[in-house]
């Protein structure tokens, strides 16, 4: 072994790599590094701003719901609401989203509406067939598998030449598989309009990222596919926004896919379903509530003089309100008619399966 | 009318496919420059373009991936798994995906989309080139499984695959792709997908199968015929949804019936047609229905699959002992 080892140390080399971290916002809303343009825009910060607020809000209200039984397991963005927000901001809507199951901050951006969030971890299709841009993809669960939507989704946009970018949202655990790496791997041979964006919450369920991969940073993972990769202060929303606005921007440019790692923290539990006190100790999760992404920018605005106590009070009883309103319309939707499980398995219903979907109608009138 | 190969009428849909509509595109491993391993897409790339007929890394869940999303974005992708042997990483996205988008969204996206891959042994091809293990792929709502035996319907059925709405798997018959020959006509028509193709009528015996095995089914018709007995062939074509309609109209007419498979008898396709004769066509059943299939066995290498494929003697004697039942 060490005589191998000197010898390669004494191979010239061939390439040399590295990755970069943007940060914008220090923990306590201090400024930590350069702001990009839209810093001195209030109102755009007062809009990210607000969007985090009303995703923490509906996320509790959701989970309160779920333990009632009013809602299925459902995955809340608890300190990671910087990532959803801040990539979906720098989005266009023409633009076509490839969220995971934790990305509902993006859906809202994009116009999707909260009963519709609602219905779908309700356990309703119809909360897929939402008030968002009807090309945008809805969540998916099989970690990691939209990867390969986003780079076909891309090729399309190319083939057509298209001015619109493919973003796909995941998590850490899903840079483990095949499928991010193959997706990644077509992008950058073809120079795919995509950009990939890992959620680093350092958590996949139970696993720790010391147990999901070797590597110092998922950003890296880019550098295989041949394309850049940075790693962006995951909760800091004016450094995930800054990031995504310029990936998006080249992707659109036709300089190629980017991938940005979003280094963050799950402060929840992965979903409902979790207990995240059975594999973490409280005081690693007390630690990061000190960098959690609301507070920090809470305390940029305040210390700015673009956002008050009294902006706050208005901004809690706005959420509070639009959140119940959104609940009560979610427990109003009436049902579906069983038999409608049968109406968009295909485009037209086989005549074989006819008998089936008229069996359960009739089971149901009978 | 020219005669063509199978893999030549293969060849032929997918360039009058290319041909008729932009948004048609062909993707897979060695199907650019080279023209596949079986030179199904030979030459699509210089009359269509490299953006167009593309060579993909070699990764197969990527290929049905990517068709995922070309079809949610309108696109009409074509892919090309080289072995359904080496299919099996494209399940996750046929299943959870391809098969379900439509559902999911409620049908606001869609997943026009194919997939093409060679079907069953008798090429003496390495280990892994010789699956059929369509009936996996048939027990996935919200796909279509498709598997022609001749040119004609390779031509009209890819065809139509291609037109489909909804997501194709389709299953090419290697061992005929240069066996079979037939005249086709290079028209743009497309034959109906979920139909049966009834290729002989017959009195006494009904013989189902589809793909490659349809060679050994008309010769063991032909050897039943100089014995004087009339079998019916069913080439059954779309698995999924399977024309059922033409099968118990069959079974009503003959009474008799066996079913041929190169797969693998447990949980086989055919186990669910013949559950299909018993829950619907018992009372014209003179005979029980039986199966003729490969074994329950890993598919063997070439010195032995001859043994392991249905041969014209057992399709032969299983419908005597049918004809014979009483």
């Amino acid at each position: 072994m060490a005589s191998s080892r000197r010898v390669i140390q004494d191979l010239p080399v061939i390439a040399r790599f590295e990755v970069r971290r943007r940060s914008c916002l220090a923990p306590d809303g201090s400024i930590a590094g350069p702001l990009p343009a839209f810093g001195s825009d209030a109102d755009l910060l007062i809009a990210l701003y607000r969007a985090m607020v009303l995703l923490r809000l509906f996320d509790k209200k959701a989970v309160a719901l779920q333990r009632t039984g009013r809602l299925g397991t459902y995955a809340v963005s608890l300190g990671q609401e910087a990532v959803s927000v801040g990539i979906a901001s720098a989005m266009r809507e023409e633009d076509v989203l490839l969220p995971s199951y934790r990305d509902n901050g993006a859906l809202l951006w994009r116009g999707v509406k909260l009963e519709e969030i609602l219905l779908f971890w309700g356990g309703d299709e119809r909360g897929n067939h939402f008030s968002g841009p009807l090309h945008d993809f809805p969540f998916c669960v099989p970690v990691g598998s939209q990867a390969p939507h986003a780079a076909g989704v891309a090729y399309a946009l190319k083939l057509r030449k298209e001015p619109r970018v493919a973003v796909c949202l995941f998590g850490d655990g899903a840079t483990s598989k095949g499928d991010v790496y193959e997706a990644m791997n077509f992008a950058g041979v073809h120079k795919l309009p995509v950009v990939f964006v890992a959620a680093n919450n350092q958590w996949a369920i139970s696993v720790p990222l010391r147990l999901q991969t070797a590597s110092e940073t998922l950003a890296q993972k880019a550098i295989a596919a041949g394309f850049t990769g940075e790693q962006v202060d995951g909760s800091d929303v004016v450094a995930m926004r800054a990031a995504a606005e310029e990936a998006i921007a080249a992707a659109r440019d036709g300089e190629g896919p980017r991938f940005i790692e979003a280094a963050t923290y799950r402060l929840g539990d992965h979903t409902t379903s979790d207990d995240a006190s059975r594999y973490r100790s409280v005081d690693d999760v007390q630690a990061h509530w000190k960098e959690e992404p609301i507070a920090r920018l809470r305390a940029h605005l305040v210390g700015r003089k673009m956002w008050s106590k009294a902006d706050e009070e208005r901004l809690a009883t706005e959420c509070h309100d639009r959140v119940e309103a959104a609940v009560e319309r979610y427990l109003a939707t009436p049902p579906r008619r069983p038999e409608t499980m049968f109406d968009h398995l295909y485009a037209d219903l086989p005549g074989v399966y006819a008998g089936q979907r008229r069996e359960l109608a009739g089971e149901r009138d009978g | 009318m020219a005669e063509v190969t199978l893999v030549e009428a293969v060849n032929l849909a997918l360039g009058r496919a290319m041909e008729d509509d932009p948004d048609v595109v062909v993707l897979g491993e060695d199907v650019g420059v080279s023209g596949g391993v079986f030179r199904a897409t030979l030459g699509l790339q210089k009359r269509f373009g490299a953006d167009r007929v593309l060579d993909t890394p070699l990764a197969e869940l990527l290929i049905s991936g990517i068709c995922v999303g070309m079809a949610a974005q309108g696109l009409k992708p074509v892919g090309e798994i080289q072995f359904m042997g080496f299919m099996y990483p494209c399940l996750d996205q046929l299943v959870n995906h391809a098969s379900r988008i439509r559902n999911r969204t409620q049908g606001r996206l869609t997943c026009p989309m194919v997939l093409r891959t060679p079907h069953g042994a008798g090429i003496r091809a390495p280990e892994h080139h010789s699956e059929s293990t369509e009936a996996m792929l048939a027990h996935i709502p919200g796909l279509r499984v498709v598997i022609p035996s001749s040119p004609e319907r390779a031509y009209g059925l890819l065809l139509a695959a291609v037109r489909d709405p909804d997501p194709v798997v389709f299953l090419e018959p290697t061992r005929l792709y240069r066996a079979a020959k037939g005249e086709v006509q290079d028209n743009g028509e497309a034959l109906p997908l979920d139909r049966a193709f009834v290729l002989r009528q017959g009195r006494d015996i009904t013989l189902i199968g589809w793909g490659a095995v349809l060679r050994e089914i008309t010769a063991a018709a032909d050897l039943l015929s100089a014995e004087g007995i009339g079998a019916e062939i069913i080439d059954l074509a779309t698995l999924k949804p399977y024309d059922e309609g033409t099968v118990l109209g069959s079974i009503a007419k003959t009474g008799r019936c066996v079913i041929v498979h190169e797969a693998a008898r447990t949980g086989g396709f055919g186990a669910e047609i013949a559950a299909l004769i018993a829950e619907r066509g018992l009372s014209s059943l003179l005979a029980p229905v039986t199966r003729v299939t490969g074994y329950d066995t890993v598919i063997p290498m070439a010195r032995l699959e001859q043994y392991y494929m249905p041969s014209v003697e057992r399709i032969v004697s299983a419908a005597r002992k049918a004809c014979q039942f009483n």
